[in-house]
């Protein structure tokens, strides 16, 4: 399956390494495994004893809450959005960035429209498992439609105001 | 059953448009295929779905006609007041 | 008024070239409805009953001259040759085409405007008071802090899938003419023990199906620390708010159901984390902000016009228009003039293409090239010399907009209702002229002042009318329509959600009911007591009693 990836802020298309292992089902002895946050719970020291890289899945209802401290063993958090009207995660991922330092990979699954994809990209996705029926190539269009910004996120860039005042990271100026 | 024709709203200006014996979407409601049979409204429906899955109009759906039939015309004038104002314009002047 | 600098300038062009192929996607069928809706909802695109509507946005209702000139060929062009001004301070025009929409957003992005986020569940354009800059009352010019939020708020990509609408609306003065406490966050200047300015922040204020007045989030915020502190607000509300239900979803359905307390802890204890650096207002950025509002160029003039009282001495009709529409400005010599939109007879907030040219012309000639939309859908020329409003009280009569009835019984707020709008369950427009024409008489006779009629088509409440002191909410019932009363409403600082009278009433039977109402009103009132206080005071039965008719 392919997935587009942020690589330095560039997307691109990638193949998707990661296995999804429902929480009936066994764990594979050495792809890169993603389970639920109950999975996560229940089974936390099998899984990181088998040094294979491990992802935990959120729903849209699950928080950060009480993850917090496993975060620096969790090499790819996946953020799910169950329609496009749910909007909890792009919180999610930013509490992950900015408040919990979290370096690993962020990654949008579910309902994941094009048209999303810059928000995310802002509040720190760095990876899309875009819906099957869209292209990748428009897809990563929509990563520089937009160069301004208005407030500061988690992708570093430098918001408008910043720049007018001369903040940090300004790399233009403004008229 | 009651008379019924198929009306919704077409994709590319928003007009309302209303579905024909040809399965063609005319303006007027007066040109809208009718019929009180149920089979019949559900294929004039199914049709206008596909349409709507082709991005020709946006959510089809049925509105119950009374019929003033006189030997010059035929005329269609639906039940409720919302789809009367759909079918013939706002109610007040456009200035 | 704010001007655009490049990067204002190049967002509006990357914004409209990404709406346009957004479009193309549509049109290809690349996009289907379900997908693209938010999309076009987030730049101001409603599916109505006849056409696409097209709400652009008015930040804070502040329009130059050149703009609306430029919503009046946008009307000519791409419509029927009007618009329509709304109770949010925007203006819609009900006959677009989607096709047109990329090129309407164009002609727009060229007098510095735009539609986005006028629609969908994100923060909708900020509100604020129609005389800020001008009123006396004022404690500090509430209009850059609507910028500053606006900007903020512009594409934001947390709070771009809130549970629901988001809407701000901010003042400066005491007086609250910007209905601050039924929007979802409302913001005040105040000024704190130590003498320092600040804001006093609400929270959790909205009308729809379930009406609420905000309640009071923080007594003292900062100056600099406004937009961390709004930030964890939305971000309590975009984790917590519930998603499970249309009507349930809204900030002030949160907040009553944590109660104020626990809805605070959690805002203190996010803004605490969140309170870093980049969302620090800096005195500089303020105080440059705050340049683009400074106080326009006003002559040096005495504080009574001898040529306006000569004037009203010798004119009635000039006299009466004068003490209904005039607002005192703290310029000495200066009035801010308010353009009714409320012509007896009319349609509440509408405004023709030629009479858009016509007002901006006016605005020329008398008001620094300025025009304010009300959220009462009125407009207003803030700068205007009282020794020239005699002239353009002249001018505006003839383009038939100098209807003296400000705040009056006639100046009606009213929907679009389902003459146009998808939601509607009745009509508003048709019920408003006919009260307007009804009521025009009793005002003139009885003095109808400090009256606020209020008809929404729908629970959705465009036009606020559990807020109004008599509110109309236009239902079905049984396949007619039907309207239902509420009195005592208010949206000012004494704000409340006005009390349902009785059963409904027909279309044909409302206006008896409301002259009805103000008949019993003026029979109750004591002195020069306002409508609002009179219901509050002998409360709902007598004029229960009059209008069904029990002992």
């Amino acid at each position: 399956m392919q997935i587009i990836r942020l690589i330095e802020g560039q997307p691109a298309t990638d193949i998707d390494v990661w296995t999804r292992i429902d929480d009936g089902e066994p764990l594979p002895e050495y792809a890169p495994t993603m389970v639920s946050l109950a999975r996560w719970r229940s089974g936390r020291n099998d899984l990181v004893r088998r040094n294979v890289a491990v992802g935990v899945r959120l729903a849209s209802h699950e928080t950060l809450e009480g993850l917090a401290g496993d975060l620096e063993r969790l090499d790819l958090i996946a953020l799910d959005f169950p329609n496009l009207n749910d909007g909890r995660h792009f919180t999610t991922a930013r509490l992950l960035r900015e408040r919990h330092g979290y370096r690993g990979e962020i990654r949008a699954t579910g309902q994941v429209l094009r048209d999303q994809l810059f928000a995310m990209a802002r509040c720190g996705f760095d990876s899309f498992d875009l819906q099957a029926h869209q292209s990748a190539e428009s897809a990563r269009e929509a990563f520089s439609e937009i160069s301004v910004v208005f407030q500061p996120a988690a992708d570093g860039r430098t918001a408008a105001h910043a720049i007018r005042t001369g903040g940090a990271g300004a790399h233009f100026s403004a008229s | 059953m009651p008379r019924r024709v198929i009306t919704a709203n077409r994709l590319i200006d928003g007009v309302v448009v209303w579905r024909d014996a040809a399965g063609r979407w005319r303006e007027e409601i007066d040109r809208a295929a009718a019929s009180d049979d149920d089979k019949t409204v559900a294929r004039l429906l199914s049709g206008a779905r596909t349409d709507e899955a082709a991005g020709v109009v946006i959510g089809p759906y049925e509105v119950e006609v009374e019929v003033e039939q006189n030997t010059a015309s035929r005329r269609f004038l639906p039940t409720h007041l919302r789809e009367r104002i759909r079918a013939g314009g706002p109610t007040v002047a456009l200035h | 008024m704010y001007a655009y600098d490049t990067l204002d300038r190049t967002f509006v062009a990357q914004r409209t070239a990404q709406f346009r192929e957004q479009v193309r996607r549509r049109l290809a069928n690349e996009l289907s409805e379900d997908e693209f809706k938010p999309l076009r909802l987030r730049n101001g695109l409603y599916l109505q009953l006849h056409a696409y509507m097209l709400r652009v946005a008015i930040p804070y209702g502040l329009v130059s001259a050149d703009q609306l000139r430029a919503l009046a060929r946008i009307a000519r062009r791409y419509d029927r040759g009007y618009g329509h001004f709304t109770t949010r301070q925007n203006i819609q025009f009900n006959w677009i085409s989607l096709k047109d929409a990329p090129d309407i957003l164009n002609d727009l992005a060229a007098v510095e405007m735009h539609a986005v986020q006028t629609s969908g569940n994100c923060i909708r354009n900020i509100t604020t008071d129609q005389f800020a800059g001008v009123a006396a009352d004022e404690i500090e010019d509430p209009r850059p802090w609507a910028e500053i939020i606006r900007q903020w708020s512009t594409n934001h990509p947390e709070f771009s899938f809130l549970p629901r609408k988001f809407k701000v609306a901010v003042t400066g003065s005491a007086s609250d003419r910007s209905a601050m406490r039924v929007h979802d966050i409302g913001v005040r200047l105040v000024r704190g023990i130590d003498g320092a300015i600040g804001f006093e922040i609400w929270v959790g204020g909205g009308l729809g199906r379930t009406p609420m007045i905000a309640q009071l989030l923080r007594g003292f915020l900062p100056k600099e620390h406004l937009l961390g502190y709004l930030e964890a607000v939305l971000r309590v509300y975009n984790v917590e708010g519930r998603r499970d239900n249309l009507y349930k979803s809204r900030i002030k359905i949160l907040v009553s159901t944590l109660g104020i307390e626990r809805f605070r802890d959690l805002v203190e204890a996010e803004w605490t984390l969140t309170s870093g650096p980049g969302l620090r207002l800096e005195t500089a950025g303020i105080a440059r902000m705050q340049s683009h509002f400074r106080a326009p160029p006003y002559a040096d003039m005495p504080g009574r016009s001898r040529e306006f009282e000569a004037k009203r001495l010798e004119d009635s009709a000039f006299a009466r228009w004068a003490k209904a529409n005039l607002f005192p400005h703290k310029q000495p010599g200066y009035a801010a003039v308010t353009i009714s939109l409320k012509p007896i007879g009319g349609v509440p907030g509408d405004l023709t293409a030629a009479q858009m040219d016509a007002v901006a012309s006016l605005a020329d000639a008398y008001s620094l090239g300025e025009i304010r939309v009300t959220h009462r859908q009125n407009l207003v020329l803030a700068h205007v010399p009282q020794d020239r409003l005699h002239d353009l009280w002249r001018a505006l009569d003839a383009l038939d907009l100098a209807t003296p009835n400000l705040s009056r019984a006639t100046d009606i707020i009213a929907c679009p209702g389902m003459d146009y709008c998808g939601l509607a369950t009745a009509r508003s427009i048709p019920v408003a002229q006919r009260l307007s024409e009804r009521l025009a008489a009793l005002d003139e006779q009885y003095d109808l002042d400090q009256l606020s009629i209020n008809i929404s088509g729908c629970v959705n409440s465009c036009s606020h009318h559990h807020v109004g002191h008599i509110g109309i909410l236009g239902l079905e019932k049984g396949g007619a329509e039907s309207y239902q009363v509420t009195l005592g409403g208010s949206s000012a600082e004494d704000a409340a959600v006005g009390r349902i009278i009785g059963p409904g009433f027909g279309a044909e039977d409302v206006v008896d009911a409301v002259e009805t109402i103000l008949i019993t009103y003026l029979g109750q009132r004591e002195d020069s007591e306002r409508f609002l206080d009179t219901v509050r005071r002998v409360g709902q039965d007598p004029f229960r009693r009059a209008l069904y008719k029990q002992p």
